[in-house]
């Protein structure tokens, strides 16, 4: 059991042209419980990946921490990118073992939740996009991180894929539950994968406000529910309409 | 396809085109200075019965694979740091022009007055013409690296071997092997000119003789076996080596 704090403080980049500094984050704080999945919802350029990039690890260059509660540790992160970001020379498996330790059983088990068992030994050019996706998240789920960061993984994917690919996502975490940072501008995605929604603004990047998502996870397969859900959410939050 | 469209028959045909075009400007000529491919075959297969030419021929190949090996892995090397360090690679970018400009002839006759005319001295002079060649090459490949696939390695904690071998070295490959091809075509004509200059053996050496004796046949001859030695390497080695490093291209 343990939770995840995050606070950024400042993250700023500065202008080439006239050297001001342009703040991208500026007292961003976040809380993130056990296995809790939380979508992150805000315009495109409010500095999503910029925070993910910082979460990962991959941007060192800011002022804040990144911490888990009780034991003060650095998370452990498995990053599923907005591309697939797949080794194109290497194949399925192998793609995913040399991001992990994962045992045989483990990667079969990921493989076959997320339909992917008989592309194991393809090369990553032989697939569709939905199924690099697909193995884009098996690769972070194998890691068995302490956070996983999905930055937007079904964007440009056709609605029935993107569809039946979230379905697997949300099987797939139920049975290994983890704490889930989601990017997105969808709204009617965001309710059906979240936990809980936090809405944000740009320049610099702060929280609007945060919704706990009420609907049990079986009632979410119907669209009218969500649509519902929805509706109330931008009588209940007018502030949110600018977003979307 | 018809038969005759085939590849290896076009290449037959092609081949056989060509002696037969020799052959007959030979006849034409019927001079000395241009022998026949039939009294070429006949030098070609005494001086291997002698076992003058695969002596030379070895000799020669020993400097070539030596001088190459040493030339691919510290341009290698260096490329892929100048690649990545960009200070490095401002600092040392007017000594590879220097190095690229300084003809090979120049690099040879100072390897040997400064070092003698040795066996070190050769394979240097080579090596030094070669290396800048190679850095170039791999250095552009180094800079093209995509940052999203190295954004991934250090996010999964890959560590700088697996980087190395699963994340850069396969996207440098085609830069490698382009390095490899234009680096033989180099290496074994400037091989020749080390070898005239200052060794006893090889062929070179022996070129140079015949060139004294006027010996066109014999200098054909040699050179039939040394296209057929090269074009075997990129027949057995690097063709095969290519196919294995792309089968996961669609």
């Amino acid at each position: 059991m343990s939770e995840l704090g995050i606070q950024v403080i400042d993250k700023s980049y500065v202008n080439p042209a006239d050297k001001t500094a342009k703040h991208v984050i500026k007292d961003l704080k976040l809380n993130l419980g056990h296995n809790e999945f939380v979508c992150l919802v805000g315009s495109s350029g409010c500095g999503k990946t910029t925070l993910l990039n910082i979460l990962a690890g991959l941007d060192t260059q800011f002022t804040g921490n990144i911490e888990l509660t009780p034991q003060h540790l650095q998370p452990k992160v498995g990053y599923v990118f907005q591309n697939p970001r797949l080794l194109p020379w290497r194949t399925v498996k192998e793609n995913i073992q040399l991001a992990s330790n994962a045992s045989t059983e483990t990667l079969d088990f990921l493989l076959q939740s997320m339909g992917m068992a008989a592309e194991k030994d393809s090369f990553p050019e032989h697939l569709s996009l939905g199924m690099s996706r697909r193995v884009s998240i098996i690769r972070a789920f194998a890691t068995d991180p302490d956070l996983l960061l999905m930055d937007e993984p079904f964007v440009s994917l056709d609605p029935p894929t993107a569809r039946q690919v979230r379905a697997l996502l949300v099987d797939l975490w139920c049975k290994r539950p983890h704490k889930v940072l989601y990017v997105t501008h969808d709204l009617r995605e965001a309710i059906t994968l979240a936990d809980r929604l936090i809405f944000l603004d740009s320049q610099p990047m702060s929280v609007i406000t945060e919704v706990a998502v009420t609907i049990p996870r079986e009632e979410r397969n119907k669209e009218y529910v969500i649509e519902q859900f929805r509706q109330q959410l931008f009588i209940d939050y007018p502030e949110i309409i600018k977003l979307l | 396809m018809p038969l005759i469209y085939r590849p290896p028959i076009l290449a037959l045909l092609s081949i056989s085109l060509f002696i037969l075009l020799w052959y007959g400007l030979a006849s034409y000529l019927d001079s000395a200075t241009l022998p026949s491919p039939l009294v070429v075959t006949k030098v070609l297969v005494n001086e291997i019965k002698t076992g003058e030419l695969p002596y030379h021929l070895g000799k020669t190949l020993y400097r070539l694979v030596i001088s190459f090996s040493i030339a691919m892995l510290l341009g290698c090397a260096i490329g892929i740091v100048l690649g990545r360090n960009k200070p490095l690679d401002y600092f040392f970018d007017n000594w590879l022009v220097i190095f690229l400009n300084v003809p090979a002839l120049v690099t040879i006759i100072l390897c040997y007055v400064w070092f003698g005319l040795n066996e070190v001295a050769a394979i240097l002079a080579v090596v030094i013409n070669k290396l800048p060649n190679v850095i170039v090459t791999i250095r552009e490949g180094t800079r093209a690296l995509d940052t999203e696939l190295l954004e991934l390695a250090k996010c999964y904690h890959f560590g700088k071997h697996k980087t190395l071998r699963h994340v850069i070295w396969p996207q440098l490959h085609p830069f490698v092997m382009a390095a490899t091809r234009s680096g033989l075509a180099l290496i074994w004509k400037i091989v020749l000119v080390v070898e005239m200059l200052g060794r006893s053996d090889g062929m070179g050496y022996q070129l140079h003789l015949f060139f004294q004796l006027f010996d066109v046949a014999s200098i054909l001859a040699y050179t039939v076996a040394f296209v057929t030695l090269i074009q075997g390497i990129e027949l057995l080695i690097l063709k095969p080596l290519d196919k294995k490093a792309q089968r996961w291209r669609r």
